[in-house]
């Protein structure tokens, strides 16, 4: 029985809502609701003025048909009539209906607001309470134009009740939270910090709150507030249980103004104080101690409120990731918990240890627990914690142990609920990605995802593998021989179809050289899937098919035939009609040289942060998941919520660059015609270089140049690592270092060249006074014009800038002009140099010509000066494709029949300079016997035979 | 719609971690109280409430009473035939959330005496009113129960009587809803 009478009940009401509640359908309710809302309007539209508990009484029947999930388009005035009722009860129903039911209707807020003020004014401090719980509950602006100046006053006023204290304070963080701006700063917050002093705690706890918001917004006026703060978490967690009456709640002092006092000292870095500092450590280890000592109640409520305080102490202990002995306590507490019999415990320790994974102090010390995550991913009945043993092992990974955590993971997989997978998915491709040793491991690892979650398998998980094989020739062969095999399979995924495709059409001939994986094979595997596919997968394997067709001549006429079927060449949707009625005309017209040209192999992808990454950060929202590297930093002293932006900053330029249709591998996506120019190149060469001749170099350009050189006086050494492996190739990455990845794309024509060099920030931080200039020796700088177009000084974490360089062949030469970097990473300066691949040979013009024009002309060319050979010993293996690859990536056209021995192989082009043009004979004799070659150049100047030949020996 | 809905909730970021809304319903996943401390409008709440209703609804009984829902947490408590429902943000502190579901469920049972569903559903006016006593803006206001209970009684004295006294009004048995008492030891109010 209540102790006390609840005052008046309405009677109608109760009538009203049993009625409500026997109704047997919900039509008979809608019905009954309908009669009351017609009577409450006719009493309202009556001419008998209502009394206030009649008013009351409909107020109070609308709000419960409202709350059922009704509309209320009326009534609202007879509620602000309430609020200037003298009776209590009258006023608070009225400020209720205002509360849950307010709009922004212009003529009633000034009503409202008039009420509040005189509410506010009255000095009867239950009135003055409802007034400020309607304007926390409301929180509207025009309450806060209204009362966010008074609101101060009444909370620092020495002779305020403390119930009414309370609810200022509380009413103002409200205000401060929607509208900031309107809340004046002023000499009260200097007495609102010393209500942490305050003898009653409850106004502590209600002023804490409003004091942490104050803080975050503005932390320097706030930071008094950490000596009383720390003063008064220690008093609380040494008091012995009783001294805080009916603030102890089981057993456990103060619980809400602990977590709150916590959550206020993370506003702050640790304090610099020293006799602060180690009060606060005390404070914690005392939390800490606590949890080991033996419960003082059985009950659920004891043990939840005395982990809610040490929870929060972690993630002090956390943020201020500066104690190694206690972020080492908080880990091995955790781990106590991971095993503990409740579930919620369980759960937050996994979510907790997540944090603690990210602090360089607790790393090993969270590895430790890697067999009991694993099995709680096993164990744990219910989804979302095994949700959380992901999300930690997922933290806890590094090198040592990414294989077993990939390894579970996968396993896990295989059981996985369906709303998780595809966040499994995108953390194993990331993983996989980022620690892969070897990056036939990776491969292996991506296609066991396919297999085992294809459905859960994004794009942007097959596009990477894909940029990963492009991009390192080391695991090229592996991954085609994997795809290959996985094909075999009677049923795969569509998306293992897609990359199986992309692979073997770009790299299937690297293991074409086994029978059971020939060409035709090879061919018929992927064919065999075509009809089971969706029309991107059908348009994708179309282009690996005339790939196909430049890579092995032998299955041309196969796959003609196959692309010549009514299915194909009258498919009813126009991409892949277009598909193969372009490759079928390309295939039969095309010479072998022109496809090769076309259907080179594709260039190497501009790294740039894993578009996964972005997609996971986009799922889990910004700031949800740090980089697994960066957050394992310091992040003392963080007070302001950066790290939220700088996630979003970081995510946004590659996603801009996803949508670049040069970074996605390009069957799938575009129509034929633009991979073949993006093969090529993405500008024509033709119309770029034209404008180079006409275009003088920019003054700003030239005083940066100028500057550059006086400051890079030795750059550290120059690489040279990469430069021969651009020869015959015009793409690929010249340069990778830790921080900076430089790669390139070049087109020449005739005596001009133009180099598009992209600069990939590989960290998150940003690089500052980026510049990069080429600098040339001076007899280099007679025989070649190399201009470079500014680059921003900046490049932000995870992004990348390109660079044009313009060049003008004047006569040939022999050096190689180097670019020169420099550019600001954290406090250090950097500087690299990189020999810049640009070699007489790029300005080679190919020369088709008859057998007995070569032979002419190689007589001419007779004088000894002229001609230069050279014997050496093969590097690679000899296969007379890849030769033939080289030689017409040299420059010079590949001659058939012109060489009595078929095995030999003949060239000719002419060098264009601005000067002269020199035309060019090669003759390369194999000798697979001796595993040998004799390389013979003869050109009108001894200098060019001298060097085309250094250049082009180098290459087999 | 889903965008206009995260966007106001992930505005509050910046901010510190608050409550964002407590929502209490019956088994049936009939609404009984709900309380918003982030301004959305009727057609967002709607939606919300309807989702989290199913959705803590599906959930077994020995399931951890913490979920991740949109980019919140959900800390959530079954006492009789009441889900007591919380949303929270992202660094907030589930345990003691739990415990100011405990503390409002005791602060409800003190006042009406052993507090059963129907005592909410006829006096929904003063489980609102005993909330904002309690709870205020999303944050706890007042900890203590006796002085919770003294501002209600304080204010139960200011009403002039009329009528039949409220305990004497308790409605005949109803069939659709359990009078079973919130805090009894019967239910799965684990201690």
């Amino acid at each position: 029985m209540p102790a006390v009478s609840k005052g008046d009940g309405m009677r109608g009401l109760a009538v009203f809502i049993s009625d409500i509640r026997n109704c047997k359908s919900k039509e008979a309710e809608i019905k009954r609701i309908n009669k009351e809302l017609a009577n409450i309007r006719s009493k309202f539209k009556g001419d008998k003025a209502l009394d206030g508990y009649s008013k009351k009484k409909y107020v109070c029947k609308l709000l419960f048909i409202f709350l059922l999930g009704h509309d209320i388009d009326f009534g609202h005035m007879e509620a602000v009539n309430l609020l200037s009722s003298n009776k209590y009860t009258e006023k608070q129903i009225g400020y209720l209906f205002i509360s849950v039911l307010v709009n922004s209707n212009s003529d009633l807020i000034r009503l409202i607001n008039n009420g509040i003020k005189n509410d506010l004014a009255s000095r009867n401090p239950t009135f003055m309470n409802l007034a400020l719980h309607c304007i926390a509950n409301v929180g509207s602006r025009e309450m806060a134009e209204a009362f966010a100046s008074e609101i101060p006053n009444i909370l620092v006023a020495g002779d305020t009740m403390d119930s009414v204290k309370q609810s200022a304070a509380l009413c103002l963080l409200r205000l401060n939270r929607t509208s900031a701006d309107l809340v004046p700063m002023g000499e009260w917050t200097a007495r609102v910090v010393h209500l942490l002093n305050d003898q009653h705690l409850g106004v502590v706890t209600a002023a804490t709150s409003l004091i942490t918001t104050l803080a975050q917004k503005s932390p320097d006026d706030f930071k008094t507030s950490i000596s009383l703060a720390v003063a008064r978490l220690s008093r609380i967690v040494t008091s012995a249980s009783i001294d805080l009456q009916d603030y102890t709640y089981y057993f456990v002092a103060a619980p809400w103004l602990s977590v709150k006092l916590l959550r206020l000292l993370q506003c702050y870095p640790p304090p610099e104080d020293a006799a602060l500092r180690s009060r606060l450590t005390e404070c914690l280890e005392t939390i800490l101690n606590k949890a080991q000592e033996p419960p003082k109640s059985k009950k659920v409520q004891h043990s939840n409120a005395k982990n809610a305080v040490l929870f929060e102490a972690i993630s002090l202990i956390i943020h201020h990731d500066s104690e190694p002995t206690l972020l080492v306590r908080a880990c091995n507490q955790l781990g106590q918990f991971l095993q503990h019999r409740e579930t919620n415990l369980r759960y937050l320790a996994l979510e907790s240890m997540c944090t603690l994974a990210s602090s360089e102090f607790s790393h090993e010390t969270v590895k430790t627990h890697i067999e009991t995550v694993i099995n709680a991913l096993k164990t744990e009945r219910d989804v979302s914690v095994r949700q959380r043993a992901v999300d930690l092992l997922y933290a806890m990974c590094d090198r040592s142990n990414a294989k077993q955590i990939v390894a579970e993971m996968l396993s896990y997989l295989e059981t996985a609920d369906y709303s998780i997978r595809e966040e499994i998915v995108l953390k194993v491709a990331i993983l996989a990605e980022k620690y892969a040793v070897d990056y036939t491991w990776y491969v292996d690892t991506i296609l066991n995802l396919i297999r085992i979650a294809g459905d859960y398998v994004s794009e942007e998980v097959w596009y990477r593998v894909i940029q990963i094989v492009i991009n390192r020739d080391d695991v090229q062969g592996y991954a085609a021989k994997t795809v290959f095999e996985a094909l075999q399979a009677p049923a795969c995924h569509e998306n293992l179809v897609k990359v199986g495709g992309y692979i073997l059409g770009e790299f299937g001939n690297l293991i074409a050289g086994d029978s059971r994986s020939s060409p035709l094979v090879q061919f018929n595997l992927l064919h065999s899937k075509f009809h089971l596919c969706s029309v991107p997968t059908r348009a994708l394997l179309l282009s690996a098919y005339i790939k196909f067709i430049n890579l092995f001549p032998e299955v041309k006429a196969t796959i003609q035939d196959v692309l010549r079927s009514d299915s194909q060449l009258r498919n009813a949707d126009v991409e892949l009609q277009q598909r193969a009625v372009e490759y079928l005309r390309l295939s039969c017209i095309a010479s072998t040289d022109i496809l090769a040209t076309v259907l080179e192999e594709m260039p190497p992808f501009p790294e740039r942060e894993s578009s996964i990454l972005a997609k996971l950060k986009r799922k889990k929202g910004p700031g949800h998941l740090p980089d697994i590297d960066d957050a394992r930093r310091n992040v003392n002293g963080s007070t302001e919520p950066s790290e939220n932006t700088e996630a979003t900053k970081k995510s946004s330029p590659s996603l801009m660059a996803d949508l670049l249709p040069t970074n996605r591998p390009r069957p799938a996506s575009s129509s034929p015609i633009m991979l073949s120019a993006g093969t090529m190149g993405s500008t024509h060469p033709f119309t770029d270089l034209l404008n180079l001749n006409s275009t003088p170099p920019s003054g700003a350009s030239l005083l940066v140049d100028v500057f550059s050189d006086i400051s890079t006086a030795a750059p550290a050494e120059v690489c040279e690592e990469n430069f021969l492996r651009f020869v015959c190739k015009n793409n690929g990455v010249i340069y990778e270092n830790q921080l900076l990845q430089i790669g390139l794309k070049s087109e020449y024509r005739q005596n001009l060249g133009r180099i598009y060099v992209f600069y990939g920030n590989k960290t998150s931080t940003q690089f500052l006074s980026f510049s990069s200039s080429v600098t040339s020796s001076d007899t280099l700088k007679a025989q070649l014009n190399v201009h470079a177009k500014t680059v921003d000084p900046v490049i932000e974490g995870g992004a990348q800038v390109q660079q044009i360089l313009n060049i003008e062949c004047v006569s040939d030469f022999t050096d190689a002009p180097v670019l020169n970097i420099q550019f600001r990473y954290g406090g250090t300066l950097q500087n690299i140099g990189v020999k810049l691949p640009v070699m007489l040979n790029k300005f080679f013009q190919p020369t088709e010509m008859l057998s007995q024009d070569f032979f002419q002309r190689w007589k001419q060319l007779g004088a000894p000066q002229q001609e230069v050979q050279k014997i050496f010993k093969a590097r690679h293996p000899m296969d007379t494709d890849v030769t033939k690859a080289k030689i017409l990536g040299f420059g010079v056209a590949l001659l058939d029949g012109v060489d009595p021995n078929p095995a030999n192989f003949v060239g000719a082009g002419v060098i264009h300079t601005k000067n002269t043009q020199v035309g060019c004979l090669l003759r390369l004799e194999p000798n697979t016997q001796a595993q040998m070659y004799r390389l013979t150049l003869r050109t009108s100047r001894d200098s060019v035979s001298q060097r085309l030949c250094d250049l082009l020996s180098e290459q087999f | 719609m889903r965008n206009t809905v995260s966007t106001s909730l992930t505005n509050q970021k910046l901010q510190c971690p608050t409550m964002q809304f407590m929502l209490l319903f019956s088994r049936q996943g009939k609404l009984r109280l709900q309380k918003w401390y982030v301004p959305l409008s009727d057609k967002e709440k709607k939606k919300i409430t309807r989702e989290l209703v199913q959705t803590v609804l599906a959930r077994k009984p020995k399931m951890c009473s913490f979920l991740e829902w949109r980019d919140l947490k959900i800390v959530y408590k079954r006492y009789a035939s009441l889900y007591f429902c919380c949303a929270i943000e992202d660094q907030d502190n589930e345990l003691i959330t739990l415990e100011i579901i405990h503390r409002y469920v005791e602060l409800l049972d003190k006042y009406f005496g052993s507090v059963c569903e129907l005592d909410i559903i006829f006096n929904f006016e003063k489980a609102y009113f005993i909330l904002d006593e309690f709870l205020l803006g999303g944050e706890a206001q007042e900890t203590s129960k006796k002085n919770v209970l003294k501002a209600i009684e304080q204010a139960d004295l200011l009403q002039e009587i009329r009528g039949v006294p409220l305990y004497l009004q308790k409605p005949p048995e109803d069939l659709q809803v359990s009078r079973e008492d919130l805090l009894s030891n019967t239910t799965n109010n684990r201690t």
